[in-house]
């Protein structure tokens, strides 16, 4: 069985940013990532990032993928591509990998989770027709593969993800007809909301899908006015012809393994929900397993890279590669930067959703 | 509740307010300045390391919304392409006795070429007038986002925020 320093689950920002900062204090890194192509979900981020000058803000996504990817590079971190890590054995020493059909296992010494997140389904009549996808999947379609998921498309959600989305399809040549949100509110940016209205795409508040109509895929959609109890309020209703619904609704961690080996959960809803609780150096209350970036709450790629270093410089100290001292620094480096992307009415609240997670780690009995 | 979290956009009268924004006397000049359209606290700062005059003022904390030091503004457009936020365009309000020229971020194929009519667009998507392409900009720093500049007459310079290019 071969083995590793640290293992790292997840080839998106996070995983870069950890693989970057264990691998230049000297540890053997491996990076396993089930998809075909490393980066996670940063080369279908063609938009630039928000944040300051340390966070690449300004860069778009992609660039900042292939900039980690040729930094991965130089310091010789191992990517294991079309590999599924599927669970944990021997007390966490060892991983289980299916890589091209075949299983293997893989020795560790410390494993940093960085899985990611998924995209929250809404179900509604009509839902499971061809032509109802995530909105992320949308714009992997669009911006990854080129292929266009159909020509009016309804939002429905409007975080920064579904406004983002929609922006990119127009780019791409759809229409989107209305962007619809059950809140009184948007979910994200004003200046993102602003990008489309005065692309004239209007945007719905207080509205939601009642059905999606069509008998082998979607033809159009129904949507109709809420009251205070989020029921439509009858009469409200229209029929709006669309061949593509997506669905922005938020996502969720993608926290199976973490799940697996046993790790303590809290339920946070600013997070996206079940949150593998961890401390300020990211590791769980497993010892030696940490997390990083969506799996560990959900934010943002700018966040995910900051948390992924965090993680790859606790893994490194505690493989002894780096002092305690210079690691806490570096840390302390890091969290400010990541406190700084927390700033403002938006951050605030995952800013204090994590200071919980960090009070909670310190109730918690760390298993070995 | 201001315009942007009700309508999704700002008001002429709420943008003249912005920190980001010009006064009407600099307006008046026959020279392109930047316009900044950020109205909330979100933690972004590129625009200020991205002028290379010093005219944006973000400070420390990266939620402060931008300040334009507009004498120091010189309408280069660099801030323009570094705005992940698409907030930012320049306006000349006396390109001419009767025009006004507005220089936005364009991001969509096709571009529209000099000389061309197009629809010139409010903040919601209306149409507010026809514009005339002056300029159409697609240079590395700005980092493929084309920068396209048009006239409009002059009592919409502070109006028009958008095109639509005609098939």
């Amino acid at each position: 069985m071969a083995e590793v320093d640290l293992a790292i689950v997840g080839a998106g920002p996070a995983g870069l940013g950890a693989a970057i900062e264990a691998a230049r204090a000297g540890a053997r890194v491996t990076v396993i990532d089930e998809n075909a192509k490393p980066g996670g979900q940063l080369f279908k981020q063609i938009h630039k990032f928000f944040g300051s000058e340390e966070h690449r803000a300004g860069t778009r996504g992609i660039d900042i993928g292939y900039q980690l990817l040729e930094e991965c590079r130089e310091l010789d971190v191992e990517v294991l591509l079309n590999s599924i890590a599927w669970g944990m054995f021997d007390d966490n020493r060892a991983l289980a990998l299916k890589t091209n059909n075949e299983t293997a296992k893989l020795g560790v010494k410390k494993t940093i989770l960085a899985t990611g997140a998924k995209e929250n389904p809404l179900a509604f009549p009509g839902w499971t027709l061809p032509g109802v996808l995530g909105a992320g999947a949308a714009q992997t379609l669009v911006n990854l593969h080129r292929v266009l998921p159909g020509k009016r498309v309804l939002m429905i959600g409007t975080g920064n993800v579904g406004l983002i989305v929609s922006y990119q399809l127009v780019q791409a040549g759809a229409e989107v007809v209305a962007v619809v949100d059950i809140l009184p509110e948007i979910g994200g940016w004003g200046v993102h909301a602003s990008k489309i209205r005065r692309l004239g795409v209007p945007i719905l508040t207080s509205y939601t899908v009642k059905e999606a109509i069509g008998d082998e895929e979607v033809e159009g959609a129904v949507i109709g006015k809420v009251g205070p109890d989020y029921q439509i309020i009858p009469g409200t209703e229209s029929e709006l012809k669309v061949d593509t619904i997506c669905i922005a609704v938020g996502l969720a961690p993608l926290a199976e393994l973490a799940w697996s080996i046993g790790c303590q959960f809290a339920h946070i809803p600013e997070l996206g929900g079940w949150v593998p609780i961890h401390n300020e150096k990211m590791e769980t209350t497993v010892s030696g397993v940490y997390v990083a970036g969506d799996v560990s709450g959900i934010e943002e790629a700018s966040t995910a890279l900051e948390e992924g270093r965090i993680a790859g410089i606790a893994a490194a100290e505690s493989l002894d590669y780096l002092g305690k001292g210079e690691a806490e620094e570096m840390i302390k480096t890091r969290q400010k930067s990541l406190d700084s992307l927390r700033q403002g009415p938006f951050g605030e609240k995952r800013k204090m959703a994590k200071e919980k997670l960090r009070l909670l780690s310190n109730k918690q009995c760390r298993t070995q | 509740m201001s315009g942007l979290r009700s309508r999704w956009f700002l008001s002429k009268e709420e943008l003249i307010k912005l920190p980001g924004a010009p006064s009407m006397k600099r307006l008046g000049e026959n020279r392109r300045v930047a316009v900044i359209e950020c109205a909330e606290r979100i933690p972004c700062n590129p625009c200020e390391a991205a002028c290379p005059h010093g005219a944006i003022k973000i400070g420390e904390d990266i939620t402060n919304l931008p300040i334009l030091i507009e004498g120091k503004c010189t309408g280069c457009g660099l801030c323009i392409a570094a705005c992940p936020g698409l907030a930012i365009y320049l306006v000349n309000g006396a390109f001419s006795d009767s025009e006004a020229l507005i220089s936005i971020p364009y991001e969509f194929l096709p571009l529209p070429r000099v000389g061309d009519q197009v629809e010139a667009l409010d903040r919601e998507g209306k149409k507010v007038c026809m514009g005339k392409i002056v300029e159409v900009i697609e240079s590395k720093k700005f980092d493929r986002t084309p920068l396209v500049s048009f006239t409009v007459p002059k009592n919409y310079a502070l109006d028009v925020t958008c095109i639509r290019v005609l098939g």
